[in-house]
């Protein structure tokens, strides 16, 4: 008994301890970069974006929760209620759950598993579901053609993302996350980072990053012009935050996940600059990101579905194509 | 150990339960959205066995792609659902017998089975336990089996442009628009300046 107690219970408690933390940390940063993210849109915008609930509106992501939570929930008649309350719960849940893997710096991770690019990518293209299923489930037109939209976009868009990974692996040889961002470190700092070999690669999965995560200019499944609020036009209080959270876990999943894969993880910029710690640099990288994807929202206006379409299947899939068999020919020969 | 097999039950039950509800539930999505429940299972019973890149193939495969386009048809159909209770009767026999026969053969297998522990020693393709999984499935695969993944993946690319060339649609008369003569239009080109009397058409 008290082998099973040492060698699974207190590894067990310790994981989720771990876990909480990582979720309870994660939760409030994004509450803040949600807040950010109102506040550039707002900048481009030349308005002055939130700014009633605490200073600066720092708080008001705390009084949106509050707002939602106490509202009523309504579910229409003939919605299917199991897969209608289930499609928030699938969305929000994938989304954090593809946390586990990420490293923040050296050794800081949860799971430090092998394959953690094929973890990410697994997780990533599962939350598609809450969509489809939300979408499905409110019985109504103007969600189902959301959801439709949503599970044609989410697939075409993850090919391009899948050989965009694949050249990554190639150059770094492992499939473990830490590997990738180890195999990016060096003498030069910044010039060691992937994204300069692979600048083509960079934008197509930041592009692609965004059609994955339903972001503008690609939020085509819930385009308020043409479909009122998409797949969540029958959501209102916590299911509907449940969706906002998880979408913007997602993004900034992904905008972590570029900045393992392309900009070097937690490395410095440059060498003289090692003696801030690698968390810092982690942080500072993924609000770049986020910042790109902010100022993408505020200045590119949307896509038309076949145009979406059309950028996936004929130029995204095709150029990364060609960057892999690149790429492996110069692993193969010059490496 | 003990925790490893109660997993494994769990992934297990789960698992069949859910394959039942699959032929069970009335609502077809409700049965796509329960083999998905059964795909998840499967791949964590892969995770135990220590199989994880299989495991993960499984789920982008299988739940990622190939469960999204199920259900995308699947939402799409318009079923009655009380008419599928009325023609189970109609099909009762043919599929019982079917499974009658299904059922046998997995009893045969079952009965003759028995293990020969002799096998371990005279294995042919022992797997080397300094890579990880991934890397020997890609040894395997790349290596002896060559010719097999070149002729799958033959096979894929001419159904492939089989169901596109049986689905493909033609049709002349569709306007069809080309990217490049929108981008090159510009005013000069595309804007006339007519001088015209009031009250007559152009």
């Amino acid at each position: 008994m008290d082998n099973i107690l040492s060698m699974y219970l207190y590894p067990a408690a310790i994981i989720a301890a771990k876990s909480v933390f990582l979720i309870t940390t994660l939760l409030i940063t994004i509450a803040f970069l949600l807040l950010a993210d109102r506040k550039i849109w707002a900048a481009v915008q030349m308005r002055r974006g939130p700014n009633v609930v605490g200073a600066f509106g720092l708080l008001q992501s705390f009084a949106d929760l509050l707002k939602f939570v106490l509202k009523e929930v309504i579910i229409p008649s003939k919605a299917d209620k199991v897969v209608f309350l289930l499609a928030p719960f699938v969305t929000t849940v994938f989304a954090i759950s593809a946390w586990a893997v990420i490293p923040f710096d050296a050794g800081i991770v949860l799971a430090d598993i092998n394959i953690g690019v094929l973890y990410i990518l697994a997780i990533s293209s599962l939350g598609v579901y809450g969509i489809i299923m939300g979408g499905w489930a409110s019985n109504s037109k103007y969600p189902f053609l959301g959801a439709l939209r949503s599970a044609a976009q989410m697939v075409s868009y993850e090919v391009s993302i899948g050989f965009v990974i694949i050249t990554v692996i190639l150059l770094s040889g492992s499939l473990n996350l830490t590997d990738i961002v180890n195999a990016q470190s060096g003498d030069y700092g910044i010039l060691n980072w992937y994204f300069i070999p692979l600048f083509p690669m960079f934008v197509v999965f930041f592009i692609s990053a965004l059609a994955e995560t339903n972001r503008p200019p690609f939020d085509l499944p819930e385009a308020e012009s043409e479909l009122v609020a998409g797949f969540m036009v029958e959501y209102s209080s916590t299911p509907y935050l449940m969706f906002m959270l998880g979408e913007y876990v997602s993004i900034v999943l992904m905008c972590a996940f570029a900045t393992i894969l392309f900009l070097g993880g937690w490395h410095a910029p440059l060498p003289i600059l090692d003696f801030i710690p690698g968390f810092v640099w982690f942080v500072i990288k993924v609000c770049f990101m986020f910042f790109m994807f902010a100022m993408v929202k505020a200045m590119v206006p949307r896509y038309r579905y076949d145009q979406l379409m059309r950028l996936g299947w004929k130029v995204f899939l095709p150029l990364s194509l060609v960057m892999v068999a690149i790429t492996a020919t110069f692993v193969v020969f010059f490496k | 150990m003990i925790v490893v097999s109660l997993l494994f039950y769990l992934f297990s039950f789960i698992m069949i339960a859910s394959a039942f509800m699959v032929i069970l539930s009335r609502n077809p999505v409700h049965s796509v959205l329960f083999l998905i429940l059964c795909f998840f299972n499967s791949a964590g019973i892969f995770l135990i066995l220590g199989a994880e890149f299989l495991a993960f193939i499984l789920v982008i495969v299988y739940v990622g792609a190939v469960a999204v386009l199920f259900l995308f048809v699947v939402m799409m159909l318009d079923v009655e659902f009380k008419s599928i209770s009325s023609t189970v009767i109609s099909y009762l026999p043919i599929g019982l017998t079917i499974g009658v026969i299904v059922l046998a053969e997995l009893m045969l297998v079952l009965f003759t089975w028995k293990r020969d522990y002799s096998v371990v020693d005279n294995l042919s393709a022992t797997i080397d336990t300094q890579y990880s999984n991934t890397e020997i499935i890609g040894l395997v695969l790349y290596t002896d089996n060559i010719l097999f993944f070149q002729l799958a993946g033959l096979i894929l690319l001419a159904s492939m442009i089989g169901a596109i060339i049986l689905t493909v649609n033609h049709r002349p008369s569709a306007k069809r628009q080309d990217i490049n003569k929108q981008v090159e239009r510009d005013a000069e080109s595309s804007i006339k300046n007519i001088d015209m009397k009031p009250g007559s058409g152009i």
